[in-house]
């Protein structure tokens, strides 16, 4: 990021990507009815199509693209700018809304016979309210724009969540805006000081002036803790199960995909562009220690859920664990600074892969709970058979984030593990492969119900909407080619499938994977040797559901408001603490 | 001791106030008011970091106090979000505590009945 402050061409795209979704919110808003499902399909077709102008002007110019508001530069005026991630990630999200959007035009129709109902009305303006927020975020240049973009974010995502209106989901809504409140004031105030110091808040102007020192790390523990807390990244991840769970598919979609990544990439800014050289080592290795601790928690109470939607957002939790193991892999010892390199671009492909996975599988459980009433996992048996392409979705946005050749998830596995190699810190390669392993776990414990023929009559096959099974089959299939991006990358990170290397891996993760699930599923896959084994395996079997009932009642202890509260402080003073040791 | 100083000091012990109520009470709307006095600390600091940051005769750094406003628009949006749905929470349930799901059991179906 340059610290110019010129508008540059094709810059004038930049303010259109953030205001033509609140335009089309507000016009939806006022024409109101069926009208803003309209507006919103027009809109999306708009907000794809200079996303797309975007990436294609940075091509051009193969520089960051800058906007200056009104004029006026820096440090007084404000800054608009992509550079490769933020146009990345607008690339991504535009596609997984399109995805999205044609997916909940079955769910959000507005029923024959009605002029106007409620939540269908919502859904579509929050939709691209959240649309907008993101790409704020992906473009603001400074911290306070980032915090306006950063509660737009929340106050989008929190009515999404309690569309229905049902007391559950009301509650599930009031813990996430609460929690998240609190993490926007942390930032807040980690901003305020920022400015106190250093007089501007124009990351490309602090990459230039931070120097270390109390309040400076004070600040940035601030903002990184509160960020943390909007990202739910263990421990601090209280509001999210409930919240991602509860919502209807399309909103829970829209909520585990994307707004989370919003913090993420925040945080993303402030280590790598607005302070890189000031978090240092023990910092990294604390914030990638709560992302394997995340990884860790998550895929097990993962594996031990009885409702396939709340399997979906532990899932998420694990996930975004992932996402941060990337901040030690980026450190380079040599300067004490984060650099972008190998390891910030598996992250970010880590974080797109993901993206696209886990829209792909929320929307295909939301199919297979239409079809079949429930989503309960061990009553899963025959569901293949009367939504086969729903379940293939799910399979294959499963299958994406296991990290199998050719996803996404794959080719930032590899970028990341080599990182891991090159810096010498082969504890975080461990966590990465753990983490696909118990991936691999619980995609084979839903899918084995799945397939299972069900012992009632065949049912009739459901008639569920063609072009919604398309949307979610069309984002699980772009999670798993996302690894021909590698074209644009350096070496040649994937390998032929049939290589004997690539398929004894594959063998040892499956076996692995079904391990895992025989081992601490809360029910036990059906596999066909899956009696049999655990018959034989029974001892073994009594010592790891202790074990995972022990990491369940850990993870629901963590998810009181106090200890999350206490969390949220220690937290903050463990990364300054940690910060200050650097020097 | 100046003013500005006084002034943040008084910043920080509305932030502990405030952080304390939020963490500590368990009703809703008093966490809803701590996040407000949380809130007023944060801009009370700004506005003796503007104070201090006085320059060309001015009362003041105009830059903290333009994003003041903003910070005090958002803060009373979110407030009135959430006291939007604490009451339509309170309608729906007729409570409105915030603590909800049951502690993990070792309710595991032991492996000869799983596959019923």
């Amino acid at each position: 990021m340059t610290a110019d402050a010129v508008t540059t061409p094709g810059g004038l795209l930049l303010p259109l990507a953030v205001l033509v979704p609140f335009l089309g919110m507000i016009a939806g808003l006022v024409l109101g009815g069926r009208n803003a499902q309209r507006v919103a399909m027009v809109t999306i077709v708009a907000g794809v199509a200079i996303a797309l102008g975007i990436a294609q002007s940075m091509l051009q110019s193969g520089d960051t693209l800058v906007y200056v508001l009104g004029g006026f530069a820096p440090p007084l005026g404000i800054a608009l700018r992509a550079d490769g991630l933020s146009v990345v990630m607008m690339v991504a999200v535009a596609v997984v809304i399109g995805g999205i959007g044609v997916y909940a035009r079955g769910d959000f129709g507005t029923p024959d016979g009605v002029r106007e109902a409620r939540a269908p009305l919502m859904y579509w303006l929050l939709l691209l309210a959240v649309w907008g927020s993101l790409n704020l975020v992906f473009t603001s240049g400074d911290l306070f724009t980032l915090y306006v973009a950063l509660e737009l974010l929340t106050f989008a995502g929190v009515p999404l969540v309690c569309l229905d209106g049902k007391g559950e989901t009301l509650r599930s809504a009031l813990r996430y805006l609460l929690f998240a409140l609190a993490g926007s004031i942390f930032y807040l105030l980690g901003a305020v000081l920022v400015y106190g110091e250093w007089g501007t808040l124009d990351v490309a102007l602090l990459a230039q002036r931070v120097q270390p020192g109390p309040v400076t790390w004070a600040a940035a523990a601030l903002m990184t803790t509160g960020l943390l807390a909007k990202t739910a990244l263990f421990p601090l991840h209280l509001w999210l199960p409930p919240a991602h769970a509860g919502a209807p598919p399309a909103a829970s979609a829209v909520l585990s995909a994307l707004v989370v990544k919003g913090s993420f990439f925040i945080v993303v800014r402030l280590w790598f562009d607005a302070m890189p050289a000031l978090p240092g080592f023990a910092a990294a290795q604390l914030l990638a220690g709560l992302g394997a601790a995340a990884i860790i928690v998550g895929n097990v109470v993962a594996l031990r859920q009885e409702r396939l939607k709340l399997l979906i957002a532990y899932s998420t939790l694990a996930q975004i664990g992932y996402l941060f193991i990337m901040f030690p892999l980026a450190f380079d010892a040599g300067t004490g600074a984060f650099v972008r390199g190998e390891a910030l671009a598996g992250g970010m492909l880590q974080a797109i892969s993901h993206a696209t996975a886990k829209a792909a599988m929320f929307l295909a459980a939301g199919l297979i709970y239409a079809t079949l009433g429930h989503d309960r996992i061990a009553d899963l048996a025959g569901a293949a058979r009367r939504v086969p392409l729903s379940v293939l979705a799910f399979a294959l946005g499963g299958v994406a984030l296991t990290g199998a050749l050719p996803s996404g998830a794959y080719v930032a596995k590899k970028l990341l593990l080599g990182a891991a190699d090159a810096s010498g810190q082969w504890w975080w390669a461990l966590v990465l492969q753990a983490g696909g392993l118990f991936t691999t776990g619980y995609v084979l414990l839903v899918l084995s119900h799945a397939l299972r023929a069900s012992a009632d009559a065949p049912a009739p096959r459901v008639r569920v909407r063609r072009s919604q099974e398309a949307a979610a089959l069309a984002l699980a299939a772009c999670s798993l080619l996302l690894g021909f991006a590698d074209v644009v990358l350096p070496g040649d990170l994937v390998k032929s499938p049939l290589d004997p290397g690539e398929l004894a891996t594959l063998v040892v993760t499956v076996a692995a994977g079904a391990a895992i699930a025989l081992a601490l599923g809360r029910r036990l896959p059906a596999l066909p040797a899956g009696a049999a084994l655990a018959a034989i395996g029974s001892p073994i079997r009594r010592a790891t559901v202790a074990v995972g009932l022990l990491v369940e009642r850990l993870d629901f202890a963590l998810r009181h408001w106090h200890v999350a509260g206490l969390s949220l402080v220690v937290l903050t003073l463990l990364f300054a603490a940690a910060m200050s040791g650097a020097r | 001791m100046n003013a500005a100083t006084v002034f943040g000091l008084l910043a920080t012990a509305l932030v502990g106030v405030g952080l304390y109520g939020f963490i500590v009470n368990p009703q809703p709307l008093r966490k809803i008011l701590a996040f407000n006095v949380i809130g007023s600390g944060v801009f009370l600091l700004f506005g003796a970091i503007a104070r201090r940051g006085a320059a060309l005769g001015l009362g003041g750094d105009p830059v903290p106090q333009a994003l003041l406003i903003t910070g005090i628009v958002v803060a009373f949006s979110a407030t009135a979000l959430a006291v939007t749905v604490l009451l339509r929470l309170f309608d729906e349930t007729g409570s409105t505590t915030l603590s909800s799901g049951v502690a993990p059991s070792a309710s595991e179906p032991d492996p000869a009945k799983a596959r019923e």
